[in-house]
């Protein structure tokens, strides 16, 4: 039976197992909301925004670990998608972007709602395509999804005008398999660099492992795990590898980099040997790189080649798969004790005890975020955007299992929290979902406070309300002489009012004794709920290694009087 | 003349698809490279096409280029053959002004160049010329006191020498472990 390009792009995305589409139809991409209407297995959620369409994609695939998928028309639709497919390129998120595009024959005459989005999104895309021809359609889908997955995951846009999804029909046929010659991702590493890589680990006197998103995405924990306790090796995780390996454990060894634990920063400052999972030495982790592990050895684990020595140069890199590479390690690696290294850092974790909040009446933000960690005993998913309460967030919540932070990492976008927490929720319906945000970041997505209410998506919004872009007062304070230009919320709305125009409940905390009550209720309610935590104003997010500084230059919490 | 400072000459097997020049082009114009010579066509194999770039820039960069390259899906092979024994021309054609006085003695001074005359009117002439691009250069250099009018050149191309065993320029994969950085040493970003 021959179908239309639109009935092509659905039957196409049912074969690639996809449950929901994130989206805001338009002109152009409305014979695939037509046809769309007729394949009640997909679900479609309308948001508010398409930005919101994209970053709920990336939610959705950060906690389920598939493919997430979002959909705008063309022009501004397709523009607006662009903040959330940079982001998902960024974290390494796997996520198919569909966009409508004018027909073919107005391409090229500045046509009404035309933007050339394959070429705007082509540096902050894995791949993309403009599809040409009814017949490639389908191929397409398969090519789109099978690159978005596979290797290093990150998002692929596929570009389909109005007249390839509706003008000609062709029959659907769907591939056996992609004819992509020029993409080969890698699996099992070289035997060779696999055996000097235990070779330095069976040698370190001081080792530590830095676990990133790359554990997340080949689900490695398991072989993560037996590494560390086998050589007895202290398991530091980034920002995006968090729940790689459960806080709790005795040899986690905290977060490293600008806001990470002093401890962290300090072992592996200290340490003979990196051994680097699936993380790219962000900025924020390293600091200035001349000073960066000086006297480390690296070796450097990853599936994109093009990680090694970018940054830091390896000792030894390691290219392959990083569930199946470990699992070729794991024989090699020898028991060992590292006792005098594990009490070392033992020692500087009580000399620098960063996560210790200190004792006061105020509403301090991260005595919240401590307060939710205890009361969903670490089993939340937590959703933030980026600045002080990301960074809070990240701290001071214990999480256990992975996936189970999601978080705007290398792109920073302020806003992800809200539309992010929606797409985990549609994923993981089992588990509570919070989105965590400054007043700031919520303003920037809460219209789509509407798609959790449309769709009953149970997510409870708290906001760390302290009345400015706090992680940007923070650095007038520290390094712009406290001009603090710019950076007051002195027009915000009420939160509570605005959940109750949404016709959700709202919370507002102002005394720290509310919290834990208030945490509780929200839990017990089901459906969205808002919670505006009117949190202490200039409290700053501790330790702090300046941009470009190093671990030398880490500011600690001034204040002496330190309680657990 | 290849693999010397910062001079290096890159080729690469992409699919004959749309776009693929602008990728590979966006790449070197992110990280602030300057494509000194770009030469596209036909490969020996159907949907595949043949690329030569000559870029400048430090050996960090140009590893750094060089993988982005490869990760590009369109992208099927990439090889820096900068330190190999390859063979490279570019062709240039030049339109020199020329009066019956000079007419001769261009011809004579075109004739070691093993340059043909390709073109010729009352008072200019096209000559074309094929060789490294010192060689073209040489010839310019000569004409350019009878008034040049145009010049126009491609871009290099190149091939590794086949050797004993017949090898082909993509049978070089790029080293993943090349770094082109000393212990410690990177760009250092800024405080931002």
């Amino acid at each position: 039976m021959e179908l239309t390009g639109a009935e092509i792009v659905c039957e196409s995305l049912l074969k690639e197992g996809v449950e929901v589409i994130f989206g805001l139809p338009g002109g152009a991409v409305l014979p695939f909301y037509g046809a769309l209407s007729g394949y009640p297995q997909l679900r479609h959620i309308l948001v508010r925004h398409e930005q919101a369409a994209a970053m709920a994609a990336d939610g959705y695939a950060r906690a389920t670990g598939k493919v997430g998928v979002c959909t705008a028309t063309s022009g501004p639709g397709a523009t607006n998608l662009a903040t959330g497919i940079a982001g998902a390129m960024m974290d390494s998120v796997p996520m198919v972007a569909i966009t409508g595009q004018v027909p073919r024959p107005a391409i090229g005459r500045d046509s009404f709602q035309e933007t050339d989005i394959t070429g705007i999104t082509l540096p902050i895309t894995k791949h993309n395509m403009l599809v040409l021809n009814v017949e490639d359609v389908a191929p397409a889908v398969k090519e789109a999804f099978h690159i978005a997955r596979t290797g290093r995951p990150g998002p692929v846009l596929l570009d389909i005008p109005k007249d390839v999804l509706v003008g000609e029909r062709w029959p659907f046929i769907w591939p056996d398999k992609v004819n992509l010659p020029g993409y080969n991702p890698p699996g099992e590493a070289d035997a060779v660099q696999v055996s000097q890589a235990c070779e330095l680990i069976n040698q370190a006197q001081r080792p530590v492992i830095l676990a990133g998103h790359g554990i997340l995405i080949s689900h490695a924990y398991a072989e993560l795990k037996e590494l560390a306790e086998k050589a007895q090796i202290p398991v530091i995780t980034t920002l995006l590898g968090i729940g790689s390996f459960p806080t709790g454990h005795l040899l986690h060894a905290g977060m490293p980099g600008m806001h990470g634990m002093a401890y962290a920063s300090l072992a592996i400052d200290n340490a003979d040997l990196l051994i680097s999972l699936g993380m790219r030495f962000d900025d924020r982790v390293t600091g200035r790189l001349s000073d960066f592990a000086p006297n480390a050895k690296v070796v450097h684990v990853d599936v994109d080649p093009s990680e090694f020595h970018k940054n830091v140069r390896a000792t030894v890199p390691v290219l392959g798969e990083l569930k199946q590479v470990l699992g070729q390690m794991l024989p090699q690696v020898e028991r060992k004790t590292h006792l005098d290294w594990l009490q070392h850092i033992d020692t500087l974790r009580a000399e620098h005890p960063s996560l210790h909040i200190r004792q006061t009446d105020e509403l301090l933000p991260q005595y919240v975020l401590r307060q939710l960690s205890d009361i969903t005993e670490g089993n939340a998913i937590i959703v933030t955007g980026v600045g002080q309460h990301q960074m809070w967030a990240a701290q001071h919540y214990a999480y256990k299992e992975p996936n189970t932070l999601l978080t705007s990492g290398g792109l920073g976008a302020m806003g992800f929290e809200v539309p992010a927490a929606l797409g985990a929720k549609v994923g993981r319906p089992d588990k509570a979902v919070w989105s965590i945000a400054g007043d700031g970041g919520f303003q920037m997505t809460m219209c789509d406070l509407a798609t959790a209410v449309e769709n009953n998506i149970d997510v409870k919004f708290a906001i760390l309300n302290n009345g400015t872009l706090g992680m940007v007062r923070q650095w007038q304070d520290f390094f712009y002489d406290k001009d603090y230009f710019a950076t007051v919320y002195s027009g915000n709305p009420d939160f509570i009012k605005l959940a109750e125009a949404y016709g959700i409940p709202g919370i507002r905390v102002t005394d720290k004794t509310q919290v834990a009550t208030s945490i509780r209720q929200a839990m017990a309610t089901p459906g969205p709920v808002v919670l505006d935590f009117i949190v202490k104003q200039d409290e700053q997010v501790y330790p702090m290694i300046p941009a470009g500084e190093s671990v030398n230059e880490m500011m600690e919490e001034p204040i002496p009087q330190r309680v657990m | 003349m290849n693999g010397n400072g910062n001079h290096h000459t890159i080729i690469a097997l992409v699919q004959d698809k749309p776009g693929v020049l602008t990728r590979v082009a966006g790449l070197f114009r992110r990280r602030g490279f300057n494509i000194s010579s770009l030469a596209v066509g036909n490969s020996e194999q159907p949907g595949l096409s043949r690329m030569t770039f000559v870029v400048d820039g430090d050996q960090y960069t140009v590893d750094q280029a060089t993988k982005q390259l490869d990760k590009l899906i369109d992208v099927v092979k990439v090889a820096n053959i900068s330190d190999e024994e390859i063979v490279s021309r570019e062709l240039a054609l030049i339109k020199v002004k020329v009066t019956p006085a000079t007419r001769g003695e261009i011809l004579e001074m075109v004739h070691p160049f093993r340059a043909e005359i390709v073109d010729v009117g009352a008072q200019s002439m096209v000559i074309e010329v094929t060789g490294s691009g010192d060689k073209i250069q040489a010839l310019y250099g000569l004409l350019e006191p009878f008034g040049v009018l145009e010049l126009m050149r491609t871009g290099r191309v190149a091939m590794v020498r086949g050797q004993a065993e017949g090898r082909v320029s993509d049978d070089l994969i790029i080293n993943y472990h090349g770094d082109g950085l000393k212990v410690n040493e990177a760009y250092e970003v800024g405080s931002y």
